[in-house]
């Protein structure tokens, strides 16, 4: 099944249909048609090797290997100056094909609909393609290999393993024949609070762990004239919903949030729900400006950079992202959430990190396997460690970064990390499966944090919101265990 | 004079109108097609018959864009067209007769051209530039004017104003090709009116109403028509100024927001579609009341 093909013949039929009532000129189905690629469903001849426990994914040593890398945030360098060495020296037979490309659907889709796709994809950027989609379209190969293959150079672990939790979930699909991985969720976000530390240190401010310490800090910053907290409302509100999604998971567990993924009735009214947003509603109403509701990520940061603003709720990406406006005064650190309730079922250093940006290998490719033990070797320790270090991001290798001086406030997340030990839960899926859902979820938490915190009408709007996507049969569906 | 014809309707007629049935009425057909199915924006689709439509009637968000296009098409033509009658007024009539010539008021020449600025600048700009303008804290342009005592303006973050701020931007944006397009109609006025009423002791003001409003009766009325289907579109100063893209709590959301959420992000490109139709019909039914009503107005002028 080829749905992206289809989606371009149906509109090849449509405009036939058009011209056969003479109102769309022959150029234009020609225009069209041209457009169209082979897209045949026959297998495409894939170069193959022999398993062996050097080359577990059996890839043929002599073959080619295309990768196609997005040029954007994150550069280009991890893949040129390390990945792909280290591939060529493991298979100096093998040649490397290496582009790079700030379009990724232009370059790509038309590839993958005409069979002569690159092994080996990052699905990044604004460009990008519904990956869903591709998954859909049975473009994207089928990673369980991978995953059960040995680590590139952890000894006596496969690549599964040598993971944090949730990484490959987060790029497992429903497909006919049950769940697979398709995707490869290379680099690793951690969410919490960001603050200056040399501010805090100055001031004698200590990080809280339980809601009434958040509470008393807040205060007291709120004393020395400074907003205690802040997010944009324009265009960065849904690190306000992450804020509040991580707080009810520890409340309630991560099983309040896989409620809400599989629209189960009432799991926006559910009491870890309400508890979190009457809570966040509160730090609204009390310590958050209102013009904060017409500013963008970049100009709250600013103020933030100023010391005009103590906590921001954001991921790990924000120091790297700022780099350029910080100053000698300022240094990133983050904190976990604090407990909401005493009674919260998980611990106050628990976290929600989440693994971002696709990576994947297309079955169009002709040399898939080899597109895969590209991935693997991106998967390696060694890897991980030189992509950290080169754009200042942590990967899905567990503790690739470990006892590394790396920047500050990435030093303080994977710390945050390393305290939070088995407490790392993924999140929630919703809002890249439902985006109806999501943009909702973005109205709400504006409405809470800056219309008085009525965590009642949060929980009711979004449970309408939910029901109306589950009730919606245009809407295909997802679920997570 | 028959020679050369058919070249001639070749290359002007039968090509541009070639051009549109493809670009214009083939996506429109294909609109309407789609408006009858689920299809996603990907893969395949089928028929639902009116599904959309039962779906769109339903939907609060949709009432919500609908009122608000409505309140952008009663207040985006009449506030327009009147500020751009005044400037153009002024700069043409507005200096009074001078050596038996009537002229606008000093300096006419430079204001001809500073209003026509606008227009030249790109809407992204514009919505860009009026975003700082309308910063909700001291780093907005306004705010940054008023004194530090005052509360600053929430502008855009306030629900109650926002669509007002991106209508008084619109407006900024328009008036200066209605100061031209006016300014070009009360060139056509003959000279020698102006002076028989002057003659005859008429004041500006009912050198306006009497002479100069009537006659430019067939510019206003294009202007209307232009400045109604703005209206029905808004589409990039909401896109880029807003909270939220149409917010805060949808009180910015407009129709065309509504059809560019749905087909690309939510991929409901059918339901997208059967709001495009909606749109379509709406403007078609505001042009088409326009002409009719200015028809029997215009007789007596």
């Amino acid at each position: 099944m080829s749905d992206i093909t289809k989606s371009e013949l149906d509109r090849r039929s449509l405009l036939r249909r058009a011209a056969a009532v003479g109102l769309a000129a022959t150029p234009a189905v020609g225009m069209l048609s041209a457009c169209v690629g082979g897209g045949s469903d026959e297998k495409n001849d894939q170069a193959t090797g022999t398993k062996s426990a050097d080359n577990p994914l059996g890839i043929d040593t002599k073959a080619p290997v295309e990768i196609v890398i997005f040029d954007g945030g994150l550069g280009t360098k991890y893949a040129t100056d390390v990945d792909t060495p280290m591939y060529k020296k493991k298979w100096p037979e093998s040649e490397v094909k290496y582009s790079a490309t700030e379009q990724i659907a232009t370059t790509i889709k038309p590839r993958l609909n005409s069979g002569t796709a690159p092994d080996m994809i990052n699905n990044s950027g604004a460009d990008m393609m519904d990956f869903g989609a591709i998954v859909k379209a049975g473009q994207a190969a089928d990673l369980t290999d991978l995953f059960a293959a040995p680590s590139f150079d952890v000894t006596g672990k496969t690549v599964a393993e040598t993971l944090v939790p949730g990484a490959i979930e987060q790029g497992t699909y429903d497909v006919e024949g049950g769940r697979k991985p398709f995707a490869v969720n290379y680099s690793f976000t951690v969410f919490g609070l960001y603050y200056n530390k040399k501010l805090f240190e100055k001031n004698s401010w200590t990080v809280p762990t339980t809601w009434a310490d958040f509470i008393a800090l807040c205060d007291k910053i709120k004393a020395a004239g400074i907003t205690p907290f802040a997010y944009a409302g324009a265009n960065a509100s849904y690190y306000m919903v992450r804020a509040i999604m991580t707080s009810a998971a520890k409340i309630g567990t991560e099983q309040v949030l896989k409620d809400l993924d599989n629209l189960k009735p009432g799991a926006w009214t559910a009491p870890a729900i309400k508890q979190a947003a009457e809570a966040w509603g509160q730090i609204g109403v009390k310590y958050m400006n209102k013009s904060f509701l017409g500013l963008r990520h970049t100009e709250v940061q600013l103020q933030q950079n100023q010391d005009k603003v103590a906590f921001y709720p954001c991921g790990s990406w924000l120091e790297n992202e700022q780099a350029a406006s910080i100053t000698p005064n300022f240094e990133y650190a983050v904190m976990p959430y604090p407990s909401v309730t005493t009674s919260d079922q998980l611990p106050a250093t628990a976290i929600n990190a989440a693994a971002g940006e696709i990576y994947f290998a297309s079955t169009k490719g002709s040399n898939v396997q080899g597109g895969k033990e590209y991935l693997r070797v991106m998967l390696s320790k060694a890897a991980a460690l030189e992509f950290t270090k080169l754009t200042k991001s942590l990967t899905v290798v567990a503790g690739a970064a470990d006892g590394q001086t790396i920047s500050p406030g990435l030093t303080s997340g994977n710390e945050m990390l390393s305290k939070a030990g088995k407490d790392i839960f993924m999140g929630y899926l919703w809002d890249t499966w439902y985006k109806k859902m999501n943009d909702a979820s973005l109205e709400a938490v504006n409405a809470l944090m800056f219309n008085g915190g009525d965590a009642q009408k949060f929980c009711d709007t979004m449970e309408k919101v939910a029901q109306d996507v589950a009730k919606d049969s245009s809407i295909s569906k997802n679920t997570r265990a | 004079m028959r020679h050369g014809k058919y070249p001639f309707i070749i290359g002007f007629l039968a090509v541009p109108v070639a051009l549109y049935a493809i670009f214009v009425v083939g996506a429109y057909l294909q609109m309407f097609r789609l408006s009858l199915t689920d299809w996603s924006g990907y893969g395949t689709f089928k028929d639902v018959g009116f599904d959309n439509f039962v779906k769109l009637w339903n939907d609060e968000v949709i009432w919500i864009a609908l009122r608000h296009n409505g309140y952008l098409l009663l207040l985006l033509p009449i506030v327009t067209i009147a500020i751009a009658l005044l400037f153009a007024f002024l700069l043409n009539v507005g200096g009074g007769s001078k050596g038996g010539m009537t002229q606008g008021v000093w300096g006419s020449k430079v204001y001809r051209v500073v209003f026509f600025f606008p227009q030249l600048l790109a809407l992204a700009l514009v919505a860009v530039i009026f975003q700082r303008v309308y910063g909700p804290d001291k780093s907005g342009m306004i705010n940054g004017l008023l004194p530090d005592s005052w509360e600053p303006w929430l502008f855009l973050a306030d629900e109650k104003w926002a669509l007002t701020c991106i209508l008084i931007v619109l407006i900024w944006q328009a008036v200066g090709f209605y100061v031209v397009l006016f300014s070009a109609g009360m060139g056509s006025i003959g000279q020698e009116i102006y002076e028989a009423a002057a003659l005859d002791g008429a004041s500006r003001i009912t050198l306006f109403f009497k002479i100069t409003l009537p006659l430019l009766w067939g510019n206003i009325q294009v202007a209307w028509i232009y400045l109604g289907i703005a209206a029905f579109d808004a589409f990039a100063l909401v896109n880029i100024m807003t909270v939220n893209q149409g917010g805060p709590n949808n009180s910015t959301q407009v129709l065309s927001m509504q059809i560019y959420l749905n087909a690309f992000k939510y991929s409901q490109a059918g339901y997208a579609s059967a709001i495009g139709v909606v749109l379509f019909f709406l403007a078609l039914s505001f042009a088409w009341l326009t002409l009719r009503v200015n028809r029997s107005d215009s007789v007596d002028a």
